[in-house]
C-alpha cells in the first residue's frame, strides 16, 4: 500500500510539472484577451502582493499548522514603517528622477523595512506563539487573533483611521509602451520585485541547508528535532522570511498605492490567505500562484462592474476551496489531514 | 466545602441544598437579587456622580446584552471548542430580521414577542447554512471561515443598498409594547432592562440546562478528544453543527433585543471588533464557564463604558496637554487584543475557570510533578 501510494503521488507530480506550466500560460493568454492590457497589468501588479503576503501564511502554517492571523497585520505594519523611513528618514516626498539615487533609495527602503518586519515577526513568535506550542489548537489560534487585533489598533490609536500619504519613489509617470497600451513602468517595477523575492525564496528553501530544515520540519518535527534539526530556530527563520516578505509586500503597497491605511492588513491578509488555501496551503509555489488568481478574480470582478462584491467573491472561493479541495490547486504538505 | 462549618453556614445549608436541587429557580433568584441590586448601587457615590441612574440603567441593559451574547458564543467556544470569529455576524442578521418587519422603513409593523423567537430561528438558520459546509473541516480552518463570514455580513448589508439603505441602517424600528399594558420608550429604561434581564435568566437557565444534557457531554467529548468522541458512535459534525445552531440563535434574538432597544440599525455596529469584543470577554471570563463569561462580559462592558469614557473626560479637564488628544475609547480595541494574548499565555482557563477546563489546559503541570 505504501509503494502504491508512492508511485501515484510520483506519477501526480510528472503530470503536474508537465500540465502545470501549460495551464498557466493558457490561463494568462485567455485573461489577457478577456481583459485587455491594462487590466492584466494591474492584476499581476496586485497579484505580486497578494503572493508575497500569501507566502507568509503558507510557510507558518506549513511548520507549525498555525493560522497566524496577525501575518496580515505585520503587512499593514510594514508598509507604515516604510512609510516612515521613506518620508522621515530618507526625506523623500515623491518620485525621484535620478535612477541611481532611485536605485540606491529603494534598495535602503526594502532592506530596512525587511529587517524590521523580521524582526518584528520573529518577537510575536518568541513572546506569543512559542510558550503556547505544546498548548491546545485553540490557544494559539486565539492569540494570533489577538496580536492581529494589537497591531491593527495600536496603528490606528497612533497614527489614526485615515489613509496615509507614501512617497512613491518610483516616478509614477515614467511608462512603456506595449503593444500600442501604455505600461506605467511602476506596475512592472512591483511584479519584477516580488518575483525576484519570490524566486530567492524557492531557492532557499530548495538549496540551502536552513530551508531544507525548514522542509523536514514541517514534515515531521519529532523526527527532524532527532536528526539535529533545532526546530525552535527553524520555527524562528520561517517566521523571519515570512515576515520579511510581509515588510516587502509593505513597502511595493507603499509605492504603488502612494497610501496606506491601517485596514489593509485584515482585507488583504483574508485574501492572501485565501491565496495560500488556493494553491495549498503549505506550499510556497502554490501560494504565489494563488496570489496571482485571487487578483485575476478581483480585477476580473471590477472589470464586470461587480467590483464592491469582490470580497464576497473571494472569500465565497475560500469556502468552497476548502469545502472541496482543502488541498487546493497544487497540493500541500499538510492539507491531507484537514 | 466541608461539612463542618459555621454557626451561619448550617442555618443556609437548607437554602443551599434547596437551591442545588432546583438549579434553576437558584439561578433566577441569583439574577433577580443582582439585578435589583446594581439600580440600587447607582444611587452611592461615587457611582451616582458618574451618570443618572436611568443612564446606569440603560448601561446595564446593554451589559446584559453583551453577556448573553458572551453566553452564545461560549456554547460554541467553550462548550464545543469551536472558533467562531464571526459572530457578530449572526447578531446583525437577528438586528436586521426584526429591521425588516418593525421599521418604517419597509412599511411593515409585525409585533415584537414573535419576531423575538423569528430571530433565533434566523439566527440557527444561517448558523447552519455556514456550518453544514465548513464544519467538518479542521479548527483552525473553521476560525478563518468564520472570520470571513463576520467580514462578509456587514459588508453586505451595506453593499444591498436597495434592501438595507447602505451605511446609514435602518432606523425608527419599533419598540415593543405589551397591548393595553406597557408600551416601552427611548425615555424610560426600565421596561426594556426588565426584559433584558428576563431572557437573560432563560437563556442562563437553557444553557446550564443543556450542559448537562446529553448533547452537552457530546460536546465535552468532542472538545477533549474528537477522535474518540467519533469512535465512540458519536456524530460529530452534527453535534458540532448543533453548538454552531444553538450560539447562533442566540446571537439571533440578542439582535432583535438589541436592534429594539436601539431602535436603529446599520452595518457599523456589527463590525469585526464586536465579535472580537466577545470573545475577549469568553475568553476572559473562562471559556466554558457560563456564569464565568456573563461576569466577564460585564467586566469588559464596565471597563470600557464607564471607566475609559471617565478618563477621557477627566483627562479634557484637567486639560493635561500630550494626554488630552488621545482617545482612550479607541484604546479599548487594543485592550481587547492584550486580553486574548495574556489571557492565553498566562491563564488559558480564565478568571473563573470552568472544573473541566482547568484540567484540559494544565496538561504540563501533570507532567512536571512526574506521572508513576
Amino acid at each position: 500500500m505504501a509503494t502504491a501510494s508512492v508511485t501515484s503521488r510520483s506519477t501526480g507530480r510528472t503530470l503536474g510539472a508537465l500540465r502545470l506550466p501549460t495551464i498557466i500560460a493558457a490561463f494568462l493568454a485567455i485573461t489577457l484577451g478577456v481583459l485587455g492590457i491594462d487590466q492584466f497589468v494591474n492584476a499581476m501588479t496586485l497579484g505580486a502582493i497578494y503572493a508575497l503576503v500569501a507566502l507568509g501564511y503558507t510557510m507558518v502554517y506549513g511548520i507549525i499548522e498555525l493560522i497566524n492571523f496577525a501575518h496580515g497585520d505585520v503587512f499593514m505594519v510594514g508598509s507604515f514603517v516604510a512609510m516612515l523611513i521613506s518620508s522621515r528618514l530618507l526625506g523623500n516626498v515623491g518620485g525621484i528622477t535620478s535612477v541611481p539615487l532611485l536605485i540606491v533609495s529603494v534598495l535602503v527602503l526594502f532592506v530596512l523595512t525587511i529587517g524590521a518586519m523580521a524582526l518584528v515577526g520573529a518577537l510575536i513568535e518568541r513572546l506569543a506563539y512559542r510558550p503556547l506550542r505544546r498548548a491546545p489548537k485553540l490557544a494559539p489560534l486565539i492569540t494570533a487573533i489577538g496580536v492581529s487585533f494589537i497591531l491593527q489598533n495600536i496603528i490606528q490609536f497612533f497614527i489614526g483611521p485615515t489613509f496615509t500619504k507614501v512617497p512613491q519613489l518610483v516616478p509614477v509617470e515614467w511608462a512603456i509602451e506595449i503593444s500600442g497600451a501604455r505600461v506605467p513602468l511602476l506596475n512592472l517595477f512591483v511584479i519584477a520585485t516580488s518575483i525576484i523575492l519570490m524566486i530567492g525564496l524557492q531557492l532557499f528553501i530548495s538549496r540551502t541547508r536552513t530551508g531544507r530544515a525548514m522542509r523536514t520540519t514541517s514534515m515531521d518535527r519529532d523526527a527532524s528535532s532527532l536528526m539535529g534539526v533545532d526546530i525552535n530556530r527553524t520555527i524562528m527563520i520561517t517566521f523571519l522570511i515570512g515576515s520579511g516578505l510581509a515588510g516587502a509586500a509593505g513597502v511595493v503597497h507603499g509605492l504603488y498605492y502612494g497610501n496606506t491605511n491601517s485596514s489593509i492588513g485584515f482585507e488583504s491578509g483574508l485574501k492572501a490567505f485565501t491565496a495560500a488555501v488556493l494553491g495549498g496551503i503549505g506550499n510556497t509555489a502554490g501560494a504565489a500562484l494563488g496570489g496571482f488568481l485571487i487578483a485575476f478574480v478581483e480585477v476580473g470582478a471590477s472589470a464586470f462592474g461587480v467590483g464592491r462584491w469582490g470580497g464576497a467573491i473571494v472569500f465565497s472561493l475560500l469556502v468552497i476551496f476548502l469545502v472541496f479541495r482543502p488541498t487546493g490547486l497544487l497540493g500541500s504538505h499538510s492539507g491531507d489531514r484537514a | 466545602m466541608s461539612r463542618i462549618g459555621t454557626a451561619a453556614s448550617t442555618r443556609f445549608a437548607p437554602v443551599r441544598a434547596f437551591f442545588r436541587r432546583h438549579r434553576s429557580l437558584g439561578i433566577a433568584v441569583g439574577v433577580l437579587l443582582i439585578s435589583v441590586a446594581l439600580p440600587l448601587i447607582t444611587h452611592i457615590p461615587p457611582f451616582d456622580g458618574i451618570q443618572s441612574t436611568n443612564a446606569w440603567v440603560n448601561a446595564f441593559t446593554t451589559a446584559a446584552i453583551y453577556a448573553m451574547l458572551a453566553m452564545g458564543l461560549n456554547i460554541v467556544i467553550g462548550f464545543a471548542g469551536l472558533l467562531d470569529l464571526g459572530y457578530a455576524a449572526f447578531f446583525a442578521l437577528g438586528g436586521y430580521a426584526y429591521a425588516f418587519v418593525a421599521a418604517p422603513y419597509t412599511g411593515v409593523h409585525l409585533p415584537f414577542w414573535p419576531m423575538l423567537l423569528a430571530g433565533g430561528v434566523v439566527g440557527a438558520i444561517f448558523g447552519i447554512l455556514l456550518g453544514a459546509p465548513t464544519l467538518r473541516l479542521r479548527g483552525d480552518y473553521l476560525a478563518i471561515v468564520t472570520l470571513g463570514f463576520g467580514e462578509i455580513v456587514p459588508i453586505t448589508l451595506m453593499n444591498s443598498d436597495k434592501f438595507t439603505n447602505g451605511v446609514n441602517g435602518i432606523s425608527g424600528i419599533d419598540k415593543p409594547s405589551i397591548p393595553g399594558i406597557l408600551q416601552f420608550t427611548l425615555i424610560n429604561p426600565w421596561p426594556m432592562y426588565a426584559l433584558a434581564i428576563t431572557l437573560f435568566t432563560l437563556i442562563m437557565i437553557m444553557i446550564f440546562r443543556l450542559q448537562d444534557s446529553r448533547l452537552g457531554r457530546t460536546w465535552d467529548a468532542i472538545r477533549e478528544d474528537e477522535l474518540a468522541a467519533e469512535s465512540s458512535g458519536v456524530n460529530i459534525v452534527i453535534a458540532k453543527l448543533q453548538a454552531f445552531a444553538v450560539g447562533a440563535s442566540i446571537a439571533g434574538i440578542v439582535g432583535v433585543v438589541n436592534a429594539a432597544k436601539l431602535t436603529i440599525v446599520t452595518p457599523d455596529q456589527f463590525r469585526f471588533s464586536v465579535s472580537i469584543s466577545v470573545l475577549a470577554a469568553v475568553v476572559l471570563g473562562g471559556m466554558g464557564n457560563t456564569i464565568g463569561v456573563a461576569t466577564g462580559a460585564f467586566i469588559i462592558y464596565l471597563f470600557q463604558n464607564i471607566l475609559l469614557k471617565q478618563i477621557n473626560t477627566l483627562v479634557e479637564n484637567f486639560n493635561i496637554p500630550v494626554l488630552s488628544t488621545i482617545d482612550f475609547l479607541q484604546f479599548q480595541y487594543v485592550l481587547y487584543g492584550i486580553v486574548l494574548v495574556l489571557m492565553m499565555l498566562k491563564r488559558p482557563q480564565g478568571i473563573f475557570p470552568a472544573r473541566r477546563r482547568m484540567r484540559e489546559f494544565a496538561p504540563l503541570k501533570i507532567g512536571k510533578r512526574g506521572v508513576k
